[in-house]
């Protein structure tokens, strides 16, 4: 308890007594320095290999081939507009909204399915919880479904919702979805009943015990979970993309394939690594500000 | 404090618990069927402060429970201030072992929560919830969180979450047991000033036979499973009592007895399993 109490307390600034703003700085930039570092250091021995001759540079081109020249890569995206019967070939988008547009929309589909998938996913793990019977009717074809592959439903997402944004938002509603509704029952199993029966005894409704008790104790561990998943969410929406939405980051690293463009693939790639480790980075961040209370597997929960 | 002095002054020829013939049997009708209770007849006057004393596992935590209303007896009946007992209510307040704090929740909505359950306005209950952390000396850490704060002090905001409530019957189960000697010295003094300045009745589980000693107006001794009541002992002496007095001596004696064969009995049940 009481490590984990200190770090709690430590990182929530705003109640306890400010440090120096040069205390608080200086482990962040230690910590993006480290980052800088990892990913430097990896790239450098890349760029070596390159300089002693040891890689292709057609095959393996070094970042500062696939990272120098960003107008040529982007003459590559946004190929929806280009083929959009009606507009002119020089009606393109200059190549930073080209990349732009494509990113949102990738970025745009995982969002969409991340909002979907939780809000259903804990309102349905709310009512196997509650009722009986959603239990019954809901819970052995969820377990049953949880394991299977997201890869596995990518012919039904076409089958069922054919090109467009809907099959590649299905995908990441159907990553997320059951082991969410999973993860919401055990997190709903594990809240500590004294809470609930603190509350019974000041005279709480069930609706009441729900809203202000469960939920809020669940939210933590469900973030976690999330967090977890939203990798999944990423590997399985440039996989819709890529077998015919028609555009976003899967759509050009298929293009990149199609035109043999390793360069192409290598940059598309470093833009999805920045977005994954900006989403998570982002989630992380709401855990912090929103979500301080811990879960119960790293402790201080324990009040 | 005056409004619980008002709320028991009109009852206090009732009594604030009646147990008759009250038993617990979990999971009845199945092969795991587990007796926890028989035959509870227990009284607690108003204002008056009741420790169940036993050894561990016998039962005494469930009569909280049933008291509580959080669970039904499968015998007998329970009455609060000659009420059937069927459901929680907020005069009957519980503490827990651990002090069950919302952690998401600063210490003062914590205090007020079960009044905002019932729809008191917010300047009422934040004003409830000032008054109630005054009396157990923690006005300043409104705006804390509970894990800002130590065990003692946890338990001292659960005991006002209780207070908000004003409740007529308090019931603790092992308050104190998670909290190291001194503190729990500390929090027996607290307790029995807070205890003195409401007109409330306590109902005090525990196996410490000292922590009995020190708090009680009457000590009742449990049996080993299924709980029932060996004996109850009235103790007299007047508060603070000194743990190292004669009388106080005697009476740990004469509880240590009382407990020795139901401790005995406890654990070779535990080693028959």
């Amino acid at each position: 308890m009481s490590i984990s109490t200190l770090e709690t307390v430590g990182r929530r600034g705003a109640t306890t007594r400010p440090r120096a703003l040069g205390a608080r700085i200086r482990p962040i930039i230690a910590r993006i320095g480290w980052t800088l570092f990892s990913l430097g250091f990896f790239a450098g021995i890349w760029e070596l290999a390159w300089a002693l001759g040891w890689t292709n540079p057609r095959l393996v081109p070094p970042p500062h081939i696939f990272l120098g020249n960003i107008l040529e890569q982007a003459q590559f995206f946004s190929p929806t507009l280009r083929w959009q019967v009606g507009v002119g070939v020089a009606e393109q988008p200059d190549p930073f909204m080209a990349v732009l547009t494509t990113v949102l929309a990738t970025v745009g589909r995982v969002a969409s399915g991340l909002a979907l998938a939780t809000a259903l996913s804990i309102t349905l793990g709310l009512a196997i919880r509650r009722f009986l019977f959603v239990e019954r009717l809901f819970l052995p074809t969820i377990s049953f479904l949880a394991p299977v592959s997201p890869i596995a439903w990518l012919p039904i997402a076409i089958f069922l919702f054919g090109i467009g944004n809907p099959p590649a938002i299905f995908m990441v509603f159907i990553a997320l979805f059951f082991t969410m509704t999973l993860a919401t029952i055990a997190e709903i199993d594990a809240v500590d009943r004294n809470l609930v029966n603190a509350a019974r005894t000041m005279g709480a409704t069930r609706a009441q015990i729900y809203w202000r008790v469960i939920l809020p104790a669940v939210a933590p561990g469900l973030l976690v979970v999330l967090r977890m998943n939203m990798f999944a969410a990423w590997m399985v929406v440039l996989l819709a993309e890529a077998t015919g939405v028609g555009s976003g980051l899967g759509q050009i690293i298929m293009l990149a394939r199609n035109t043999f463009n390793p360069s192409l693939v290598f940059f598309t790639i470093t833009l999805i690594g920045i977005l994954g480790f900006t989403s998570d980075w982002l989630l992380r961040w709401l855990q912090r500000r929103f979500l301080f209370w811990a879960p119960r597997e790293t402790g201080g929960r324990d009040v | 404090m005056s409004d619980l002095a008002n709320s028991t002054a009109t009852i206090s020829r009732e009594s604030a618990i009646t147990c008759r013939g009250v038993g617990k049997v979990w999971l009845p009708d199945t092969p795991r069927a587990y007796e926890a209770l028989r035959g509870i007849d227990l009284d607690v006057k108003p204002g008056e402060f009741v420790v169940l004393l036993g050894p561990s596992g016998c039962g005494k935590s469930t009569l909280l429970f049933l008291i509580a209303g959080l669970e039904s007896p499968t015998e007998g009946e329970i009455r609060s201030f000659e009420k059937p007992v069927t459901e929680p209510a907020p005069e009957r307040a519980l503490i827990f072992q651990q002090a069950a704090l919302f952690p998401w929740l600063t210490v003062g909505q914590n205090v007020a929560f079960g009044l905002s359950l019932g729809g008191v306005p917010a300047a009422e209950r934040k004003q409830a919830a000032r008054d109630a952390l005054q009396r157990v000396g923690l006005a300043e850490a409104a705006t804390k969180r509970p894990t800002e704060l130590s065990g003692g002090m946890r338990q001292r905001v659960a005991v006002a979450r209780a207070l908000a409530m004003r409740p007529k019957v308090l019931l603790m189960d092992e308050p104190f047991a998670a909290l190291d000697v001194q503190t729990r010295a500390k929090m027996q003094d607290f307790l029995l000033d807070v205890w003195r300045d409401s007109t409330a009745s306590v109902l005090f589980v525990t196996h410490h036979i000292d922590e009995a000693v020190a708090l009680a107006d009457r000590v009742v001794v449990f049996t080993a499973r299924p709980g029932r009541i060996k004996t109850i002992v009235p103790i007299t002496l007047p508060r603070p009592r000194d743990p190292f007095s004669p009388e106080c001596a005697a009476l740990r004696i004469a509880l240590t007895d009382l407990l020795k064969a139901e401790v005995d009995a406890a654990f070779a049940e535990q080693e028959g399993l």
